[in-house]
């Protein structure tokens, strides 16, 4: 009996799995910045790689939407399936990739644009607008999602660059929503934010969760704790650890996982 | 041993000395170089600003019929068979005429008179006349030019002391000419013509403009522009954004920069080679000089972008490539307008580079004495393709004359030049301030 709830339980995962990655490897150059990371990414939870400095986990998120082509010396080997699809296949157009698979950077950077043709850029080129009110239309929507719509319905053609540190990361989410992408990744969203814009963000975080798949990079533990129903632990290009949010802080298996959270190394 | 703040020691008094010192250096510098920029400006105004200025005389010339039309029916092709020798007389006879009526008393010959006016000015009336044959037979009033030595006298060029040992002009000449300047018939004053003119013979600096050579370097600004921008543009677009990094991509890199430090005579030498010897282009067209202005100034346009392109901040790159755009869509819609300020400021430098280049022309034949205005276009030339001069090549060129009334032509014209170049270089500045974003 009990093995029958285990299998069930197994199967119903496996079918909300988005992202598979299978013995990724990536070298920058001779540096093997990622050694064989196994990991599955489930759709709608948000997914919080933590880990030192340089263990890697910018440089896995970024192989997920293949944001490491432009880095020439990069080379990434094994498998990473979007929706059972290989995405480093020759036949993808990280192109196509990249509008299914957004992405929110770091530091917040906004086009030195208006709010509105932020927002727009990417409908625009990926044709997702008929005519100029289907575009209004996914930008107030993209910008109430991204909790920004109060704050700048007054001023959209005022610049993205003027804005605060917050808004402007808020921005950049939006931008990354408008796309309708399935996967939202987040590589330190908060790191360059003050406490209560990232109040805001992780807000904004557990509320994307009901209609996207989360990744999201963060150096604070307290934040992979409080946003991620999923984490991953990275140390030295090594996945080490990958499980339920509460099961990693609560009760780690790897001692490296336990020395990480409690503040021993890292 | 404990020490006070209230005195300095030794080590602090020498740092403080060097640093005095150095300071003492830079604004040495800075006086010096204002001090050369003053001198050269003082000199080259001082000489040329009498350039825009001119000395006219008018005078009613009688144009008798038995002298200008002998056939008595207006017939351009016999009207035509007198030339300016048959003018002369006329006018020598007008200003005598004028001397008359205005108690002018003089010992000078008629010939020495007639001299006082420029050799030009028997052009001017017969240009007049062919044009309007109905002139003939009419007195007619005149502005003509005054000869170079008279024009000098009024600009305090010739002195009766420099005239007494002048072959071409006499103390009596300028005593006359002063006499014509009391009674208001000869007047100095602000020469449009110097602006269209085109260049004249050694005998009279007082016709001499730059018309031909300012449409020689606008028709050669234009073809470095259409070719060296866009060229220069893409190439560095490619360089920076597009091309794999490499060995080939880094010889490519040296090259260019090496090409920038090419002393400009040897585009020359490459430009006669190939565009006059190999590919037959006229010789001292604009075409072939805006081609090589065109390979001197892509090194400074190329190196130019491609330092506007580099900063540009990557995240830029990252946010345009992470919503879905293509390398192409994030570097046209995103890294070049931000980059343009920077491209455009390139661009401009380069062009007053050109503008004020002189040592590729001369050896492509734009040296040439050219009178004829260039047109942009004919069928038998093509585009661009007559001969022409260019500033710089006209400057050149009329230091080496020998009548001193050219040498204020040459400053006039360094000033036009430098008056492009400065407004050249405030329209670069006036760009970078009003499309500079931050971000």
């Amino acid at each position: 009996m009990e093995d029958m709830i285990q299998m069930d339980r197994t199967i119903s995962t496996q079918q909300d799995i988005k992202i598979e990655a299978k013995g990724v490897q990536v070298f920058y150059g001779d540096n093997h910045a990622i050694k064989d990371v196994d990991v599955n990414i489930a759709d709608k939870t948000v997914t919080a790689f933590i880990g030192p400095s340089g263990c890697g986990k910018s440089t896995f998120l970024r192989c997920l939407n293949r944001m490491n082509d432009t880095i020439d010396i990069c080379r990434v080997e094994g498998d990473i399936l979007l929706d059972g699809e290989d995405i480093y296949d020759p036949k993808v157009d990280p192109v196509q990739l990249r509008a299914k698979v957004g992405m929110v950077f770091q530091k917040p950077n906004p086009f030195p644009k208006s709010i509105y043709d932020n927002v727009a850029y990417g409908p625009k080129i990926h044709g997702l607008a008929r005519n100029k009110a289907d575009l209004d239309e996914i930008v107030e929507k993209s910008l109430r999602k991204a909790a920004l719509w109060n704050e700048v319905k007054d001023r959209l053609n005022a610049p993205g660059t003027g804005m605060s540190g917050g808004q402007q990361q808020r921005l950049c989410i939006a931008r990354a929503i408008a796309t309708a992408p399935e996967v939202l990744l987040m590589d330190e969203p908060c790191s360059a934010l003050d406490p209560i814009a990232t109040a805001q963000v992780e807000e904004l975080i557990d509320e994307l969760r009901q209609s996207f798949s989360v990744v999201i990079v963060t150096h604070s533990m307290q934040q992979a704790a409080r946003v991620s129903q999923k984490t991953a632990f990275f140390h030295l290009g090594n996945l080490v650890e990958f499980d339920d949010t509460d099961k990693i802080f609560t009760n780690p298996q790897d001692s490296r996982t336990e020395s990480y959270i409690s503040g021993r190394i890292g | 041993m404990k020490t006070s703040l209230l005195t300095t020691d030794a080590r602090t008094r020498k740092r403080n000395a060097a640093e005095a010192r150095f300071k003492a250096y830079g604004l040495g510098a800075i006086i010096v170089a204002m001090f050369a920029l003053v001198i050269l400006l003082t000199s080259v105004l001082g000489n040329g600003l009498s350039a825009f200025k001119q000395t006219f005389i008018s005078l009613e010339v009688a144009l008798p019929e038995e002298k200008l039309d002998k056939s008595g029916v207006r017939d351009l092709e016999v009207m035509s068979k007198v030339t300016t020798i048959g003018y002369a007389p006329i006018l020598r006879n007008a200003l005598l005429a004028t001397l008359e009526a205005q108690g002018i008393e003089t010992t000078l010959s008629n010939k020495d008179i007639g001299n006082m006016i420029s050799k030009e000015a028997a052009a001017t009336v017969r240009n007049r006349v062919l044009a309007n044959p109905d002139l003939v037979g009419q007195t007619v009033q005149f502005d003509l030019l005054a000869s170079g030595r008279i024009d000098g006298y009024f600009k305090g060029r010739v002195t009766m002391e420099s005239a007494a040992l002048d072959a071409n002009t006499s103390p009596e000449a300028l005593e006359i000419a002063q006499a014509l300047a009391d009674a208001g018939i000869m007047q100095t004053k602000f020469n449009w013509n110097f602006f269209v003119w085109p260049d004249a013979s050694d005998q009279r600096p007082e016709a001499a403009g730059i018309g031909v050579a300012i449409l020689g370097s606008l028709y050669m600004m234009l073809v470095v522009l259409f070719l060296a921008l866009p060229i220069g543009v893409a190439s560095s677009i490619y360089l920076e954004e597009f091309a794999p990094k490499n060995r080939w991509t880094d010889i490519i890199e040296v090259n260019i920069s090496n090409l920038a430090a090419v002393p400009s005579i040897v585009f020359g030498i490459l430009g006669l080679a190939i565009f006059i010897n190999f590919m037959e282009f006229n010789q001292s067209s604009p075409l072939v000089g805006g081609l090589v202005l065109t390979l001197m100034t892509l090194p400074t346009i190329i190196i130019s972008t491609r330092a506007a392109l580099k900063s540009v901040p990557p995240s830029i790159r990252d946010a345009a490539l992470g919503v879905g755009a293509s390398k192409m869509q994030s570097v046209f819609h995103h890294v070049l307008p931000l980059a343009a300020p920077g491209i455009l400021t390139g661009t401009i430098i380069g062009l007053a580079q050109a503008l004020g280049e002189t040592a590729p022309l001369l050896l492509i034949g734009m040296v040439a004495f050219v009178r004829e205005y260039p047109a942009a276009f004919t069928p038998e030339s093509g585009l661009f393709g007559e001969a022409s001069t260019a500033l710089p090549v006209q400057v050149y060129n009329w230091t080496q004359r020998a009548d001193p009334g050219f040498v204020e032509r040459a400053s006039g014209a360094i000033i036009t030049l430098l008056v492009f170049l400065l407004i050249m270089n405030a329209v670069a500045i006036y760009l970078r301030r009003r499309f500079e974003r931050r971000w």
